[in-house]
């Protein structure tokens, strides 16, 4: 569990030694050696939270280490800025994209590489694009303005950009949050040929099954500090443990529960327009009853997000209705929605789930401040709106200063947790919870899913919308499987992610079943939904 | 920092079909277009009670060497036609059946009518006619500064940076250029004078939006009221006791284009302008020239949009946030020096009276776009010389209402016109490094 | 949030900081449940006290270029600096003695210091409570020129009784503001028009339809060509302590600022106000209707700032009479609001205080007028200075190292963003 002598940094390659980060009182990161070799997929694997992002934000030059050293080829480089870096020849593909959405992809490759001639000349650049996206059989149109492109090519626009400057180490952070399986496996693909091109290949995952499937070397971070190394054949059960420093069982203790015979949220023929006026969500039927969770799977973009938004009324349902309880909710104002009883956990929670200058005390009642027992007219009664923090900090097991904590200041876990908590202490007709876990670690995985399927339990109908197929094998009842805008097929939960990864793509169910069970890989292995071997 | 960032919300969402409804923010937009051209039509049905007579327009004035002479429009029928033109466009946008070229159509009919119904209801049975030509070359004299205003604009916030401050530039520069041209009796030094100091002023703008982080729109009018205390106070203290010395500045020239200036009607709207007009011209090619055509025009574009981005490529974000708001000092400079030299050569207090935030407003109309920015200028130039032109005409409306038209036509414009637009991505977000 | 390249400003707010089992991380004061904890803000007071200095040292720098006697002197500076000097430090202590004597020396200029103060805190208020909604008012100065309008008119058209003639007077006034202000969030709300745009034109409409009215029978005062208004009645006029110009408009002042603080504090509304303003999305998605509290923030920032105009309307003036409507009646009272609202860093006590301290400002400036004749517009100069470096703590750090202020950061709850609605 040691590189082999943290003191002399190895002759070729890319080698960092005892980088130390600290956020005030924080340490991100804690004495991290590190080495990247050429020709090899090197995975640094971590939670959520546990200092890997850091770490490359140092290796790029966005952060300046504390203390510590850089070394490319045995010679010790500054890094102090993202130039430096890509002259050390480091490359990064950053999990949020860093393209100006309103430039086409060539503008954006030649964002920073101009030249010295002052007027712009375009024909090089897209020459460049045409010439690399040739090569790594890309098919990246150079005048696509980069906003219209599918989020797949949008990262391929990322990777032209490193290769454009001859990045000899390629960072990978956490590229796969975005594809989707299919996209996810063309990517595997890339890494793979920039390896055999001799390039050193950086990717930050945290992802167990990933790891092991493109790895050739694996370093786990946990708490800002390197725990060891790991061979790609160990089992992932042993991986997790690595990374989360004990035994986890993500497999959900779920008993068969009885469903209600009528459907608590019911959606028919709905469709859903976005701020632009596109339909994105188009004449869609779902039922979900009390007792059951029935999660909506799909890749990023079809159309879930807008779904989620609809039902509780910020984005209009343009045509068809949506009732709980047999009373119809669409059209009506989000308040009204939230008053029915309907439960929402946003999909980013930092953006709309929570203030996070107000307290937790404040945001545990944020949408129902006004009203008994925490108003009194236009007066607040603050004795109960503590009251009632209190409560909850204890029954979620918030981790927090004090209820007077701002929200800002918990960790992501926590903050969900306020979220769910507000949202579960008031009764429920249905629970729309979209990505209730992402960016959450694996102790705070565990007790939200607890916790939602405790709501199923008390006879709530949830509809979770989650892009985590691990998570949707763990929690649903049913999985509705979402493709431009349609539900293309709901399937039990025990179908195989072959199947549900191309339905995810929009081929029928009928289809997607008989392909997968003809591809015969579903059983043994990757067919079993994660959680079940970690343990 | 994976954990807590949210997700790309700007994934490019695939639509269902091609298929569109109309959104609720263009459903918002096209209803209060149609309301308020309806209210405007009413009004001038109810204006027909109170028109009487011809309404006269002299198309050239007494001065000009080829007399075109005026052209008489009847009152009463006038009006009426362009109040039930507006009538029916607002009746259009309001069904909803009009889509594309057949709205722009109905838009143009509607503001045509507006104009010239107001126009004719306002001369008609007027001693005087209404001079056109004036009109026209008094609109181009007027939105020579809100041009050099909304281009300072464009660069600024393309650049990432809100300007609430050009108003204060205009002053500090208006000022310069006033005791500087006064001490040297040169139109140029005035000039130079007043471009250092809307550069001076957009210097403070760029070290407290851009090191001090200091929020930009607060920061704006704080500067504008730094220049409204020190422009008085050093005019109450020094330039008033001796305003011969110091607030008598040279003006400025018309510089006739010769053969083109001869042009009847055009040649005195078009060709006859002075200096600074003609570098506004100029100064609106430049400014698209940079921000579309060179390398650092991307840069600005880039560190205006997605600032990290920039920063991830070896950009210094500061770096070119500083130039583009340097360079929107000069421009503001130049507009500050038309107040003072293209008219008394004097400075007043405060005399910029609002033509900074006209720019502002023109350049949010004009979407961060230097060309449309420019015609935005143009329309505010046209409402204020109209109210001016009025006011000698004695219309029945009282001439302080009249000079508050183009305020309540910057209102309108920004609500009932424009709607939501899209501004640069990071425009006002500081870049914290 | 941006992605890579902020670090975290505080632990958790970037990266998920804290291991999952360890205790949340010290985040500094306790709060209350309501709000900020009121523990004494000594950085703050440093940081306003340094930046008085500094705004008083820019100013004596303006005033000793701009004199001609003292810049004569300069002329042989290096022949006899001693009178260049001696004269500089006359000019400068001259203005800024008769700047204190007549702000502070004194129950008459501490009590001009408090009439000065009572319209700038009505209307810093209302600048604030907008502030903490994420709204601009940048539109006090017309907001307040309807109050004054209004108030003035029921003060001179209107004869009621004693008492009750005031307070319908104020009622108009505040009626008059909240409609000037609530014109701007129903625009917001309804069309999308930004407010920082809205708000200055309708400051120049307002000055235009007070220009007006002043033409007209009703406001004109009889007799008279040219635009000033009859002097409202005595019962109208905020009765003031004999012999001071303590007048009860500050105490409606003060009160307005107690009645601020438990609305944002201690209400359903405030509750909304805050939400909104710190983040309209969350608000939205709990249920908060985003148009319906901008309208009622614009509203009753209107109000406040209508309730500063009441006070120049019917606030006594030395003669012991209100001043009489005319095209000046509120001065600049908008602007000014807005660096008393920052300076008080938008909370209610902190804009009595700033409004205490600029009106000290005002009132030692019209001394300052008078006796050392140097411009009144240098407070206007020195107030923008002040806000300036309140504003960029930083930078007062580096100008006079031995102040230790706290990490740079924008001034007070201000709301971010540019133009974009």
């Amino acid at each position: 569990m040691t590189e082999a002598d943290p003191a002399a940094p190895p002759e070729s390659g890319l080698a960092l030694r005892g980088i130390t980060k600290r956020f005030g009182s924080l340490v991100a990161n804690d004495r991290i050696d590190l080495d990247i070799r050429p020709g090899e997929i090197h995975c640094l694997l971590g939670e959520n939270g546990a200092g890997k992002s850091t770490l490359m934000n140092v290796l790029y030059g966005l952060l300046t280490p504390d203390e510590g050293g850089i070394f490319v080829d045995g010679a010790p480089v500054l890094v102090r800025n993202p130039k430096e870096a890509i002259a050390a020849g480091i490359g990064m593909v950053h999990q949020h994209f860093m393209l100006v959405e309103v430039f086409t992809v060539a503008e954006n490759l030649v964002l920073g590489r101009e030249g010295s001639a002052g007027f712009l000349s375009m024909r090089k650049a897209r020459r460049t694009v045409r010439e690399l996206s040739e090569r790594y059989r890309f098919d990246v149109d150079p005048d696509a303005v980069v906003e219209e492109l599918p989020v797949g090519v949008q990262q391929r626009v990322e990777i032209l950009k490193a290769l454009a400057n001859d990045a000899k180490f390629l960072i990978f952070d956490e590229p796969t949050a975005v594809l989707t399986p299919q996209e996810i496996d063309e990517l595997m693909v890339v890494m793979r040929s920039l390896r055999d091109e001799g390039k050193a290949v950086v990717f930050i995952t945290h992802k167990l099954r990933e790891v092991r499937e493109i790895a050739d070397r694996i370093t786990v971070i946990r708490r800002g500090a390197v725990v060891g190394t790991a061979d790609p054949t160990e089992p992932e059960g042993r991986l997790a443990e690595l990374m989360v420093g004990r035994a986890v069982s993500l497999v959900v203790d779920k008993q068969p529960t009885e469903r209600s015979a009528t459907p608590r949220l019911s959606l028919q023929g709905v469709s859903v327009a976005n701020a632009g006026g596109q339909v994105v969500v188009e004449d869609l039927d779902l039922d979900v009853h009390g007792g059951e969770i029935v999660c909506v799977a799909g890749v990023q973009g079809n159309g879930q997000s807008e779904l989620a938004d609809a039902l509780l009324g910020t984005l209009p349902v343009t045509t068809g209705t949506v009732t709980l309880d047999g009373a119809r909710i669409s059209g009506r104002s989000p308040k009204e929605i939230i008053d029915a009883g309907l439960g929402f956990v946003p999909e980013d929670r930092q953006h709309d789930g929570f203030v996070g200058s107000f307290t937790v005390a404040e945001n545990l009642v944020l949408n129902h401040f006004d009203e008994t027992p925490f108003a009194r007219g236009i007066r607040l009664d603050l004795a109960r709106i503590r009251g009632n923090a209190d409560e909850r900090v204890g029954e979620f097991d918030i981790r927090t200063q004090g209820i007077d904590t701002p929200v800002s200041a918990l960790s992501g876990g926590n903050q969900q947790k306020v979220v769910l908590a507000r949202e579960l202490s008031r009764p429920l007709a249905a629970l729309v919870a979209s990505q209730p876990t992402r960016g959450v670690d694996v102790g705070a995985i565990e007790f939200l899913h607890k916790r939602l399927v405790a709501e199923r339990d008390r006879g709530t109908a949830v509809l979770i919308v989650s892009t985590e197929l691990d998570e949707v094998a763990a929690l649903a009842d049913r999985i509705a499987v979402m493709y431009r805008g349609r539900i293309v097929g709901v399937v039990p939960p025990d179908t195989s992610r072959e199947a549900l990864g191309l339905m995810m793509a929009g081929v029928p169910t009928e289809e997607a079943l008989a392909a997968a069970a003809a591809a015969h890989r579903g059983a043994a292995d990757d067919g079993v939904p994660a959680g079940e071997d970690l343990t | 920092m994976t954990a807590l960032d949210p997700a790309p919300r700007t994934d490019a969402v695939v639509p269902t079909t091609t298929e569109t409804v109309e959104s609720p923010e263009k459903r918002r937009q096209r209803l209060s277009t149609g309301v308020l051209i309806a209210v405007v039509g009413v009004l001038l049905l109810v204006s027909l009670g109170s028109t009487t007579g011809v309404a006269r327009f002299a198309l050239s004035d007494a001065f000009d060497e080829v007399q075109l002479g005026t052209v008489p429009l009847p009152g009463l029928p006038t009006v009426a036609v362009c109040a039930v033109l507006c009538l029916l466009a607002a009746a259009a946008f309001l069904s909803g059946r009009v889509h594309g070229r057949l709205a722009a159509l109905a838009a143009t009919v509607a503001g045509l009518a507006v104009v010239i119904g107001f126009l004719t209801w306002a001369a008609a049975g007027r001693d005087l006619p209404f001079p056109v030509s004036n009109q026209f070359a008094g609109t181009l004299s007027l939105a020579t500064p809100l041009v050099f205003g909304a281009l300072c604009g464009v660069m600024c916030e393309r650049a990432g940076v809100v300007n609430v401050s050009i108003e204060g530039q205009f002053l500090a520069a208006a000022f310069a250029a006033a005791v500087v041209g006064s001490v040297t009796q040169s139109v140029t030094w005035a000039i130079l004078a007043a471009v250092v100091a809307g550069v001076a002023m957009a210097a403070l703008l760029a070290v407290f939006s851009i090191n001090y982080l200091v929020n930009q729109v607060v920061l704006g009018v704080v500067l504008n009221l730094l220049a409204v205390g020190v422009t008085g106070f050093l005019f109450d203290q020094l330039v008033q006791p001796a305003a011969s010395t110091y607030n008598n500045a040279p003006v400025l020239d018309s510089i006739p284009i010769p053969g083109l200036s001869s042009i009847p009607f055009f040649g005195r709207v078009l060709f006859d302008q002075n200096i600074l007009a003609y570098i506004a011209i100029v100064a609106v090619v430049v400014v698209s020239v940079v921000l579309y055509r060179t390398t650092f025009g991307l840069r600005v574009r880039s560190v205006g949009e997605h600032p990290q981005a920039a920063d991830t490529v070896g950009i210094s974000v500061r770096g070119v946030r500083w130039s583009a708001v340097l360079f929107g000092g000069v421009l503001a400079g130049l507009g500050g020096s038309f107040f003072t030299l293209a008219s008394t050569g004097q400075f007043t207090k405060e005399f910029t009276v609002g033509n900074g935030f006209i720019a502002l407003a023109a350049l949010i109309m004009g979407r961060w776009r230097p060309v449309l920015a420019t015609v935005m200028c143009l329309f505010f130039g046209f409402v204020t010389q109209m109210a001016s032109q009025l006011q000698t005409l004695s219309t029945p409306m009282p001439s302080q209402l009249l000079l508050v038209l183009p305020y309540i036509a910057t209102i309108i414009a920004v609500a009932g016109l424009v709607g939501r637009v899209r501004p640069p991505a990071a425009d006002g977000v500081p870049y914290e490094k | 949030m941006s992605t890579a390249t902020t670090p975290p400003a505080g632990p958790g707010a970037g990266e998920e900081a804290t291991p999952p089992t360890g205790p949340a991380p010290a985040t500094g004061a306790p709060r209350t449940a309501a709000g900020p904890a009121r523990r004494f803000p000594w950085t703050d007071v440093v940081t306003t006290v340094a930046a008085f200095v500094l705004a008083f040292l820019v100013g004596a720098v303006l005033m000793i270029v701009s004199d001609s006697d003292v810049r004569s002197k300069f002329a042989y500076f290096f022949a006899r600096p001693s009178d260049a000097l001696a004269a500089s430090a006359d000019k400068v202590g001259g203005a800024y003695g008769a700047l204190l004597a007549g702000s502070l020396g004194g129950v008459g200029p501490i009590t001009e210091t408090t009439a000065q103060a009572a319209p700038l805190i009505c209307a810093g208020l209302g600048v604030a409570l907008a502030f903490r909604a994420g709204l601009f008012n940048i539109g006090g100065q017309g907001q307040a020129i309807l109050g004054a309008l209004l108030a003035a008119y029921v003060g001179f058209t209107l004869h009621l009784p004693p008492g009750l003639h005031l307070l319908v007077a104020i009622v108009a006034g505040l009626v008059g503001g909240a409609l000037w202000g609530g014109l701007v969030g129903w625009l917001k709300a309804v069309a999308g028009a930004h407010e920082v745009i809205v708000t200055i034109m309708l400051n120049y409409v307002a000055a235009g339809l007070l220009a007006y009215l002043l033409t007209t029978t009703a406001f004109q005062r009889p007799g008279r060509t040219d635009p000033i208004s009859p002097i409202v009645d005595w019962n109208a006029t905020f009765p003031r302590l004999a012999g001071t110009q303590l007048h009860l408009g500050f105490v409606v002042a003060l009160l307005a600022a107690v009645v601020v603080w438990w609305l944002l504090e201690r209400s359903t509304t405030g509750f909304a106000i805050r939400a909104v303003g710190a983040n309209p999305h969350a608000a939205a998605t709990a249920g908060m209707s985003v148009a319906r509290t901008t309208i009622i923030t614009m509203a009753l920032a209107g109000a406040l700032a209508g309730l500063a105009g009441v006070q120049a309307a019917l606030g006594p003036s030395a003669s012991g009479l209100p001043v009489p409507l005319s095209a000046g009646i509120v001065g600049s009272i908008g602007f000014d609001a807005i660096t008393v609202a920052l300076l008080g860093r938008s909370t209610p006590l902190g804009t009595v205080l700033a409004g205490l301290l600029f009106g000290a400002l005002h009132a030692g400036g019209l001394a300052m007028q008078s006796v050392a004749q140097t411009p009144l517009t240098l407070t206007t100069a020195l107030q923008a200075l002040i806000v300036l470096f309140v504003a960029a703590p930083a930078l007062v750090t580096k100008l006079v190292p031995f102040v230790r202020t706290r990490k740079a950061h924008t001034s007070g709850p201000v709301p971010q963003g540019g133009l974009a609605s």
